[in-house]
This record gives structure tokens, sequence and C-alpha cells, in this order.
């Protein structure tokens, strides 16, 4: 189905509400966004240390296995088995010199080769698989992968651009900043969300949003419109960063710009232990508040000292998951292991400053569901071209979210902006 | 299977009875006052000294220390409820906890240390009603004059896969 999409705009200023509920266009985005010419995040390299090793995953509603083989060479392969069709490996996680489906005991090699049939040449002559069946043919499809600092990317595209490229130099540069040294995984959250994938693809590209619907932000001074800080994108508009510095505004300008705002309340209050907001600048860059989020299914994201890296995975055109992996340094010292445990609070499904973003989602994704052709607003932060910004009064990455979109998906609005 | 392996439990006779009545009544409590969105009261539950921790048994199987909530000690607790209450937006909803009954495990330091398996319903405005979380607690409490306090309370949620998101306490 060729799909046609009235934009009403060439600035992606207006989004119909339509493509949040369409299932025709759900599974177009899983072959042209997801298995198209991008990198998708996968998982880190320090999840999957020993030969052996692996994890399972998923592009967009894919499965996938993400293996370290034998010789330290770290692989992806998509986790369905080349005869049934049965789901490889089941675990979310484990060490396996080869992985071998359940179900008739074909056996696949660390990189995701078939390289074993029981019965392949039958019992006494009688049965088994024809002569000229090619096991190496027949293996699951291969994603090429990237290791980007230990940052695994992945792509089912045959050809296209670099990582390097691909994320842009601030993009590369954000994986470098995060992963600079090496890391400890601390653990996982996940969180499943009923509302299109994109709506959370938005919110990441949403700075406008974030001090006034998360209120804790504001009150207890973690992160305010104030501070210095803005957005960045890579030269495409695909990516983006929301980041802010710490201590760069004062209490009197945070309390007369918010002053009037309803729902938004400065100093209403204190914390009785206020141990979960310090904050002592830990990169050179000083930002407390660092969010890169990568198109189409990745975040890296830095609060205060929560580090972590986000994953959305779609579950159909109505909900997603959020996929959480939170990390510390090697070389922490166990007091500021407690205390990165103790910042997970303000991250992830309860998260003082993250919970509300799953309520929000699901009160748009429910709200939408009639009135398709109906258009939401993105003209915060101006209309036109999309550029970065060195203030934080903005949803402009929105737009640079769907010029891409609209390019991949072959739909791009007549004259649209890039 | 666990990481941790559970202590083996006590014989029944091990454990007097003015202690399991107790933490009967604390348990009855606890997710009473929670469903009754007494959340001032459900934190009166715990001593000045307590800890209270949310986590994941997908982490805890992996040795993983990752928390969903972290209060280690009563002020941190009362701030996850004054921000509840002042602050964050949720899902609008009710709660109901069902929680099964004691295994005791042994004493640690003045306080009797237990576990309860849990079921966490969540019912929205509109009356639809969903299985919000399951797991089990892992519980201390020290017990005098009949009444039992809580010392620490870990949530060890089976539900790793967060429905829409956490704000009422578990």
């Amino acid at each position: 189905m060729a799909l046609a999409v009235d934009w009403q705009r060439d600035d992606y200023s207006r989004v119909p509400y339509w493509l949040y509920h369409d299932e025709e266009l759900y599974a177009q985005e899983m072959e042209r966004i997801f298995r198209g010419p991008v990198w998708n995040y996968l998982c880190l390299e320090a999840e999957i240390p020993q030969p052996g090793d692996f994890r399972t995953t998923w592009v967009g509603d894919t499965p996938v296995v993400v293996s370290r083989a034998k010789d330290g060479t770290i692989h992806a392969f998509v986790n369905r088995c080349a005869h049934r069709g049965a789901m490889i490996v089941r675990k979310t996680h484990g060490n396996a010199p080869d992985h071998v489906c359940i179900y008739h005991r074909w056996c696949y090699s660390g990189d995701g080769t078939l390289v074993g049939i029981p019965f392949r040449k039958g019992l006494k002559g009688e049965g088994g698989m024809p002569a000229d069946f090619d096991m190496k043919a027949a293996s699951p499809r291969k994603l090429r992968i990237a290791n980007c600092c230990g940052v695994i990317f992945g792509t089912f595209a045959e050809t296209c651009e670099t990582v390097e490229d691909y994320l842009g130099a601030f993009g590369m540069g954000m994986v470098k900043r995060f992963f600079h040294k090496p890391i400890k995984i601390l653990g996982y959250s996940r969180q499943l969300i009923a509302g299109n994938w994109k709506l959370y693809a938005e919110n990441l590209r949403d700075t406008y949003h974030a001090s006034l619907l998360h209120e804790f932000f504001v009150t207890y001074g973690v992160d305010r419109a104030t501070q210095k800080g803005g957005v960045k994108m890579d030269a495409r508009h695909r990516h983006n960063m929301n980041h802010a510095y710490t201590a760069t505004d004062t209490q009197e300008e945070a309390r007369a710009a918010y002053a009037g705002q309803q729902g938004v309340a400065l100093d209403r209050m204190q914390l009785k232990d206020s141990k979960l907001l310090q904050h002592v600048p830990e990169f050179a860059d000083r930002m407390n508040l660092a969010a890169p989020a990568f198109f189409p299914n990745g975040l890296l994201i830095q609060i205060n000292h929560s580090l972590g890296t986000r994953q959305i995975r779609p579950k159909g055109v109505g909900a997603h998951e959020v996929f959480q992996t939170l990390f510390g340094y090697a070389d922490d010292t166990p007091e500021m292991t407690r205390h990165r445990l103790i910042s997970a609070n303000l991250v992830g499904p309860a998260g003082l400053v993250s919970m509300e973003d799953g309520e929000a989602i699901e009160i748009v994704q429910k709200a939408t569901k009639r009135e398709g052709a109906a258009a939401t607003v993105i003209e915060m932060g101006g209309r036109g071209p999309v550029k970065d910004l060195a203030h934080r009064v903005t949803e402009t990455p929105i737009r640079g979210f769907w010029s891409y979109w609209a390019e991949l998906m072959g739909v791009e609005a007549p004259g649209g902006i890039r | 299977m666990s990481a941790v392996p559970p202590a083996a439990p006590l014989a029944a006779f091990d454990v007097p009875r003015e202690v399991r009545d107790a933490v009967g009544d604390l348990l009855a409590a606890y997710g009473l006052l929670i469903d009754e969105d007494k959340l001032e009261d459900w934190v009166a539950l715990f001593d000045d000294a307590c800890d209270y921790k949310v986590v994941t048994r997908e982490n805890v199987e992996q040795g993983l220390p990752n928390v969903l909530i972290w209060c280690d000690n009563k002020d941190m607790l009362s701030d996850r409820v004054h921000s509840y209450r002042h602050v964050n937006e949720y899902n609008l909803h009710w709660d109901r906890h069902v929680i099964g009954p004691p295994r005791f495990l042994g004493q640690q330091d003045g306080a009797w240390r237990f576990e309860a398996s849990y079921a966490l319903f969540q019912t929205d405005l509109e009356g639809a009603s969903r299985l919000f979380s399951v797991g089990r607690y892992r519980m201390a409490a020290s017990v005098a004059s009949g009444a039992a306090r809580l010392r620490s309370v870990e949530v060890v949620a089976d539900t790793g896969l967060v429905p829409s998101l956490l704000a009422t306490p578990i």
C-alpha cells in the first residue's frame, strides 16, 4: 500500500494523529525505519564480556540475539530458527558455545550460522534432508554491527552510512563522553507504555515538557529552563540532545520565570533527605543533564550521577517497552556505586523525574484514536528550518525527527525541510 | 534458581504466637493503608532507621543491584510520599494488595525476618482492573508489646515489566 500523508505544512509542525494508530503504517515502519538505513542501538559490550556470552534484544519488533563468538568477535542475528521459525534463544542472557533450537535441535554457532541438523543424512539411508540443502544460505538473517566505544549498534541495511557518519560529530562525541572509561552494569528496568513508539521518540526530543510535566525537576532545582543548556542535533536533525549545565541559574531567576505558570511551584518544600540530589560534576563539560537520543531507538542519559541507556522496543502499534540499562564506571568507589543507585530513584518507571512520561504518552494515545485527520501542533521554538538552539523552550527537534521519518517512509512533505 | 537463596524457614514452634499475630496485623495494615490512600500512615509503620527498596527479580537473579525505588531511611520514604502527593503526575487509580501469609526466616539484630507473596491490582477511575504487580516481600520487623514495626522492606517484583509506571508504593 502506498502511503500518503497530509502534512499541512512543509516544516512538519503538524503531524496527523493517524500516524500513531495505523496498523499498516506500523508494519511499514518495521521495514523502512528499523530495517532501513539506520543504526539501531542493540546493547552494551560490557553485557557480553566473555566468549559465548549472549543477550537477546529487539530491533523494532524483531527479536535479535547479540552474541560474542569463541574468537571474541561480536555478532547479531535474527532470533528465529531457519527450520520452523521458532525462537532459538529463549533466555534474556547467558553463555553458550552455540545455540540450539529446542524444537528439532537445529544448531547455530555463536555468529548465528546454521551448523547442525539432526538426522540430516537420515537413518540407515532413509529420511533426512535433500543433499543440496544449503545450511549457510538458510542461516538466520545477520545484522551488521558497529562497536562504538562499547556501545553496540546494528543495521539490517546492506549499505548505509558508517556509524560515525550516522551519529555525526556530536553523537560520536556524546558516546565517547559517556563511555570514556570501562563501565560496570548496575542493572535493568522495563516499562510497558500503552502508546505508539513514536510518542516516546518525540518525548525525548521535546525539551519544553521536561521542566513542566516533571515538576520534581523544577521544585528541587535539578533541571530548570532557566539553566544554561539547549538542544543539539546532527546535520540531518534525526538525533537530538537535550542538555543543561549545573548551577547556571539562580533561585531568583527561576522563581521569576516560573511565576504564575499553572501547576508548577518552586520552593513548595524541601526534601528532608537531599542526598538524592547531591551532584559533583564528573564530566569535563560540567553538564548535569545530558540526553542524546539516537534515531530510531536509542538514548544515552545522564541525570546528575545516574547514567544509563534506553532502548525503545515497539510492541504493536499501540504499545512500546522502554528498556533501560543503568551503569556506573568500573573504578567507582563503593560510595559512588551506592550514590548512583540512590540516584536511580530519579529515573525509570518509578523515577521522580520520569514516571510522568508513561502517563502523558498513554493519555495522548487514548485521546487521539478517533480523530486521525486532526493534527498535533509543534510550534514551540518556532516554525520553519530546524536548528540547534541555546535554550530549551522548544520542541523543534521533534520536527527534525518527523522530517527524517518522512524521508525513510517515502512520504516527505512537498518541499519539506530536512 | 534465585541468586540469593532464602534461609531455611524456622519450624513453627520457634516463632512465638505474639510475634505471629503482630506480624499478621502489620501485613494487613501494610496493604490496606496503601489501598486506602493513607500513605502517611503507611510510612508510620516503619522505624526511623528503616530501608524500603523495590527491585525486580530479573536483576536479583543476575546479582545486579539496580533499584526502581530505594529509600534508605524514613526521611527519604517520607519525601517519596510528599513528592507523590504534591509534585508527581501519574495514572489515576486505586490499589488493591492481596498479601499471603508470612514465612519466618529467623531473627537478626533484634528484628524478625520473614517473607510473603503479594499480588497488587490497579483499578482505574472507570472501574477497569488489571494485575499490576506480583512478587514477594522480604521484610524485617521488630516486635514489642504486641506490635510490630518495620525495619526493612525489600519488594522483589516478579513483574519487572512495569505496566505504565510505578507511583504508589508496593
